[in-house]
C-alpha cells in the first residue's frame, strides 16, 4: 500500500490515485457468489439478451465495492472509511475498463475526527461517468 | 408519464420494518468477498494482520455485512414482508450507500432490518420506471447498530 496519507495532506479539488478494473465473466460470478445476487444478466449472455440487454453487464454492487477499495486503499491503516455509495447509472460490461477515481470536495474537524468528503465514481471507456457516488472519510492527523 | 403503479398498500408499506433476516461474517466469506473485488489488503486475508492492526478479528472488506443465512426453499413474500404486487417484471439495482459506525469482521452476526422509505416513479429511457427508497440497519450480536444502507430498487 502506498505511504499514509493525513489530513493535511489534502485540499478540496484534489484527486485521489485512481483504481482501475477490468471484469473478466469469470470475476463477475466470483462475485455472484461472494455478494449472493445470482440474477443471470450477469453471466447468462441469452437471459441477458433476453431481458434486452445487449451484453452480460457488470453488477453494481461489485462497482459500489470497487468505490469502497479506492477509498479503503487511499485512506490507508490509519484512515477509516466511514460513508461511500453512488448511483448505478449507466451499465458497464465486461472486459472493459472501468476506471475509479475520487474527488475532495471538502475537508473539516468535528470533534476530535479530520473528515474529507469526496465525489466518487466509476468511468468508462468512453469517459462517461457510469456511478455517480460520494463518500466521507476520516483521515489521521499530523497534529 | 403511465399511470401510477402505487397503490394504498404499498402507501401502506413505507415505514413498516420487515422481519429481521440474520447473516454471518466468516471468515470464508470476507475472503471470497475481498477476492471477487480485487482487494489486496492482508487485513482482508490474514487474522493475525488484522489483529495487529487493532482490529478484533479478520476485518470484513467495505460493503461486506455478512452472508445471509440460506434456507431451501427461501422465505414466502409475507415472510419478507412485501405484501403488493409491482406490474413491472424487470429489475435494477438503482444504487446504495453504506454507512460504517463500527468495523465488522470474523464471528459477528448481523441482524438486518429494513424499511421502504419512499416510491418515486419516473419515465425513464426504457419505459416507465418505479424506484423503491429502502433504508437498512445492520445491528451486531452485542446489540450495536454496525451500519446503515441506504439503497433503490428499480423495476420497469
Amino acid at each position: 500500500m502506498a505511504d499514509q496519507v493525513y489530513f493535511e495532506d489534502v485540499k478540496e479539488g484534489d484527486a485521489i490515485p485512481e483504481l482501475r478494473k477490468n471484469c473478466s465473466t469469470q470475476q463477475l460470478v466470483i462475485w455472484a457468489a461472494a455478494s449472493g445476487d445470482f440474477y443471470q444478466i450477469h453471466y447468462d449472455m441469452s437471459f441477458a439478451k433476453s431481458t434486452g440487454l445487449d451484453n452480460i453487464i457488470v453488477h453494481g454492487a461489485l462497482k459500489n465495492a470497487f468505490l469502497g477499495q479506492l477509498l479503503h486503499d487511499w485512506v490507508g491503516v490509519a484512515g477509516k472509511v466511514r460513508e461511500f455509495g453512488c448511483q448505478y447509472r449507466g451499465m458497464d460490461y465486461p472486459n472493459q475498463d472501468i476506471v475509479c477515481r475520487g474527488v475532495v470536495t471538502k475537508k473539516y474537524v468535528e470533534g476530535e475526527q479530520h473528515f474529507v468528503e469526496l465525489d466518487v465514481w466509476t468511468e468508462n471507456p468512453q469517459g462517461q461517468r457510469t456511478t455517480p457516488g460520494t463518500a466521507r472519510v476520516v483521515l489521521p492527523s499530523r497534529g | 408519464m403511465a399511470e401510477s403503479v402505487v397503490t394504498d398498500a404499498m402507501r401502506a408499506a413505507i415505514g413498516v420494518e420487515g422481519p429481521p433476516t440474520i447473516a454471518e461474517v466468516t471468515a470464508s466469506g470476507i475472503r471470497l468477498f475481498a477476492r471477487a473485488v480485487g482487494h489486496a489488503d492482508p487485513a482482508f486475508y490474514d487474522e493475525a494482520a488484522a489483529k495487529e492492526r487493532g482490529y478484533r478479528g479478520l476485518l470484513a472488506p467495505p460493503g461486506y455485512l455478512g452472508t445471509p443465512v440460506y434456507r431451501p426453499g427461501g422465505r414466502d413474500p409475507d415472510e419478507l414482508g412485501q405484501r403488493y404486487e409491482i406490474p413491472y417484471k424487470r429489475i435494477l439495482n438503482g444504487g446504495t450507500t453504506y454507512e460504517y459506525m463500527e468495523p465488522v469482521v470474523a464471528g459477528d452476526v448481523i441482524t438486518s432490518r429494513s424499511r421502504i422509505t419512499e416510491f418515486r416513479e419516473r419515465a425513464g429511457s426504457m419505459g416507465p420506471m418505479l424506484i423503491t427508497y429502502r433504508e437498512t440497519l445492520f445491528t451486531r450480536q452485542d446489540g450495536k447498530v454496525v451500519a446503515k444502507m441506504r439503497g433503490n430498487i428499480i423495476n420497469y
